[in-house]
C-alpha cells in the first residue's frame, strides 16, 4: 500500500494488533504509558482492550495483564472465546494474568485516612508474575462507585498512573461516556497522553460503529471517525488514512469480456485498476455486462470478486447460463467468488468493513459490486458516495478494477446516477431501454471514458443465448 | 390517666431493659475473628493497628481474635479476601461480613459496623 509513514521520533509505539488500529495511529499506542479508551455502553471498550491483551501476547509476545471491576475472569474468558482468544489457555501458560476487582459499597465502611496500596499491590504482584509489558483496567471508574471519598479516590488514581508510568507498563484504562465530559468521572484528566474514542450509534435503524483517536500526545495520527467493526475476528477498525489521490496507474488494458464493447473502447477494454460505472433502468442487461466482465476476467487466469447486493450466487449463475456465460465453472476453479448479502443487514460502515476484508483475502483483479443503488436502503446519498469513495480510492490504491452497477429509476433523467458518484468513475456506460416499431430495444453508450479515444455511437445491445452481441445503432 | 400511661412506660422500659440486657449477655458469649491489612509499617499503619487494638481492648476484651497482615509479604491475600484499600479491617466472624477502611480514626463508626455496644 501506498502509504505516507511519519514517525515522530521520541515516541515509541507498542503495536495493538488490532486490525486497522495500528495504521490509525502509526504503529500502536504510545509504549509505557496510559492510553484512555473511553465510549457508551456496548460500544466494545472491553473487546478492544482484550483484544490489546491477547493479540500483544499472540503476535508480539508480550504478557499482559487484566484487571477487571465489571466482569470476573470466568466471564471475560467466556465473552472473548467465540471470538478466537482462548484466554484460559494464556493464563494457564502464565502469559496472562486476570483480577476481578469486586467492591460491594454496602460491606465497605470508611474510618479515617486510607490509600489504595491494596490495589497498586495486586498489580503488581500480577505484573511481577507474568512480566507484563500490557496492562489494562476495565473500567476502573467503578471505584468511584465502591468508595465515597473522592478526594482520596482521585489522589490515587494519579498515583497509579504515575506508578504505571514508571513501571514502564503500555496500559489501556477504560472509562464510560459521561454526560457533559468524555468519561463520567472525568479519567481523562490522569490519562493524557492518548485518548481513543468508541462510538456505537443506530442510523436509520442499523448499527454503526465508529472509533475516533481524540488526542495523541507527540504523535502523529489519524483524526477522522473510522468506521469499526466487530466480527468473528474481534474488532477491526478501517483506516481510511492510507488511501487517497496518490495511486499510481498503469496503461494496461482489459477486455470488458464483450469483443463490441472492447472494439468501443479503441478495441482494448478498459484500463487496468479503473472504476467502471453501468448505469441503466431496470431490465436493460447491466448484470449481464458485469457477468460478462467477470467470466473475462477468470478466462484470463484472475481472480474476480463479486458483490451482489440483490440475488443469490445460485440464481447470477442460472441466469447467465441462459445467456451463454457459464460462471459455475470458473467459481469451481476458485477464481470467481460470491459475497452476496442483503444491504440492510448491516451498516454501511460495517458492509465497507466487510469489502475490505473479503478483498484483502481473496486478492482479486477485479471486483463487481451490484448494484451500489441498493445500497440506498441503509444510508444517505452522501454516506454511500462517502463509501463508495473509499470502496473506489481503495481498490484504485491496490491496482484492482472495479465495475459497479447502478440502477436507474424509471422517472429519473438516465444521466443522472443515483448514488451521485459517476464524478469517481473512470468509465460511465448508460444502458436503457426504448420502443422502436412497437418493440423494446436495448440501447447501449459510453458517456466516458477517461483517457482513452472511446467511440460515440449509441449500440443496439442483445442478450441471446451466445452470449451479448452489440449491433450498429439501430436507429 | 395520666397515672396509667406512666405505670405503661415503666412496664415497656422494662421489657426494653430487659432485651438490652439479654443481647449485651449474647453479645459477650460472640467470638470477634478480625483481620487487619496493612500496607507496610506507613503512619497510617500504626495509626490503625493502635486504634483497633484499643477499640477490642475496650469493648471486647477476652473475646476477639486480632490478626494483623501485612499484604506487602502476602499480597495473594490480597486478591483472595478483595482488598483494595489499607489499611483494610474485615470482620470475618460473626457474620455478616463487613470491612473498614482507613485508619480506624473513627470509633463510632467502628463500634456500629462491629454491632457492638459501647461500653457504659
Amino acid at each position: 500500500m501506498a502509504k505516507q509513514k511519519r514517525k515522530l521520533k521520541g515516541i515509541e509505539k507498542c503495536p495493538t494488533g488490532v486490525k486497522g488500529l495500528d495504521e490509525i495511529t502509526e504503529g500502536g499506542l504510545p509504549r509505557g504509558r496510559p492510553t484512555l479508551v473511553c465510549g457508551s455502553a456496548g460500544c466494545g471498550k472491553t473487546l478492544l482492550a482484550m483484544e490489546f491483551v491477547v493479540r500483544g501476547i499472540q503476535q508480539y509476545n508480550e504478557p499482559g495483564v487484566f484487571m477487571a471491576f465489571e466482569e470476573n475472569a470466568d466471564e471475560l474468558a467466556t465473552n472473548v472465546e467465540s471470538l478466537d482468544m482462548d484466554v484460559r489457555q494464556l493464563v494457564k501458560k502464565n502469559k496472562m494474568a486476570i483480577d476481578y476487582v469486586h467492591i460491594e459499597r454496602s460491606e465497605i465502611e470508611e474510618t479515617g485516612e486510607y490509600n489504595l496500596e491494596g490495589l497498586f499491590i495486586r498489580l503488581e504482584s500480577m505484573i511481577d508474575q507474568v512480566k507484563a509489558k500490557r496492562v489494562v483496567l476495565d473500567t476502573i471508574e467503578a471505584l468511584f462507585a465502591g468508595l465515597p471519598n473522592e478526594a482520596i479516590l482521585r489522589a490515587e488514581l494519579r498515583r497509579l498512573f504515575r506508578w504505571l508510568k514508571s513501571k514502564g507498563v503500555t496500559a489501556i484504562v477504560t472509562g464510560e461516556k459521561g454526560e457533559k465530559s468524555l468519561t463520567r468521572h472525568g479519567l481523562e484528566e490522569y490519562v493524557s497522553d492518548c485518548v481513543i474514542y468508541l462510538d456505537h450509534r443506530i442510523i436509520n435503524q442499523v448499527a454503526t460503529r465508529r472509533l475516533r483517536i481524540i488526542k495523541y500526545r507527540g504523535s502523529h495520527h489519524g483524526t477522522n471517525e473510522y468506521p469499526t467493526m466487530i466480527d468473528e475476528t474481534g474488532l477491526s477498525v478501517l483506516p481510511i488514512s492510507s488511501l487517497g489521490l496518490d495511486y499510481s496507474v498503469t496503461n494496461e488494458r482489459i477486455s470488458t469480456g464483450i469483443d463490441e464493447l472492447d472494439a468501443m473502447m479503441e478495441g482494448k477494454g478498459f484500463f487496468r485498476g479503473s472504476s467502471i460505472l453501468l448505469s441503466g433502468t431496470a431490465g436493460t442487461g447491466k448484470s449481464s455486462i458485469a457477468a460478462a466482465f467477470a467470466s473475462s476476467t477468470c478466462r484470463n487466469g484472475e481472480k474476480c470478486l463479486y458483490f451482489s447486493f440483490e440475488e443469490s450466487p445460485n440464481q447470477i449463475i442460472r441466469n447467465m447460463s441462459s445467456i451463454g456465460i457459464d460462471l459455475n465453472k470458473w467459481v469451481k476453479k476458485g477464481l470467481l467468488k460470491y459475497h452476496s448479502s442483503r444491504p440492510t443487514l448491516m451498516g454501511l460502515e460495517a458492509h465497507l468493513v466487510k469489502i475490505h476484508q473479503k478483498i484483502e483475502d481473496f486478492k482479486p483483479t477485479s471486483v463487481i459490486i451490484d448494484p451500489i443503488t441498493n445500497l440506498t436502503s441503509i444510508g444517505g446519498q452522501a454516506e454511500i458516495k462517502s463509501m463508495l469513495t473509499r470502496v473506489v480510492d481503495y481498490i484504485k490504491t491496490n491496482k484492482i478494477t472495479g465495475l459497479f452497477t447502478s440502477l436507474t429509476e424509471a422517472a429519473s433523467a438516465s444521466e443522472q446516477s443515483e448514488a451521485g458518484i459517476s464524478s469517481l468513475m473512470d468509465t460511465w456506460i448508460l444502458l436503457r431501454n426504448t420502443e422502436v416499431n412497437g418493440d423494446r430495444v436495448r440501447l447501449l453508450y459510453i458517456l466516458k471514458s477517461r483517457g482513452m479515444a472511446h467511440s460515440s455511437k449509441v449500440r443496439h445491445f442483445m442478450l441471446t443465448n451466445k452470449g451479448i452481441k452489440l449491433l450498429e445503432a439501430a436507429e | 390517666m395520666e397515672k396509667k400511661m406512666d405505670e405503661n412506660n415503666r412496664r415497656m422500659s422494662s421489657i426494653e431493659r430487659d432485651l438490652i440486657k439479654k443481647s449485651k449477655e449474647a453479645d459477650k458469649s460472640k467470638q470477634f475473628v478480625l483481620r487487619l491489612y496493612i500496607a507496610g509499617m506507613t503512619a497510617q499503619s500504626s495509626k490503625a493497628i493502635k486504634n483497633i487494638t484499643q477499640i477490642c481492648e475496650d469493648n471486647l476484651k477476652g473475646r476477639y481474635d486480632l490478626q494483623i497482615i501485612d499484604i506487602y509479604q502476602q499480597p495473594a491475600l490480597a486478591k483472595g479476601e478483595q482488598i483494595i484499600a489499607a489499611p483494610t479491617l474485615i470482620k470475618k466472624l460473626p457474620l455478616p461480613l463487613r470491612k473498614f477502611i482507613g485508619n480506624m480514626a473513627n470509633k463510632e463508626k467502628i463500634l456500629v459496623g462491629l454491632d457492638i455496644q459501647p461500653k457504659d
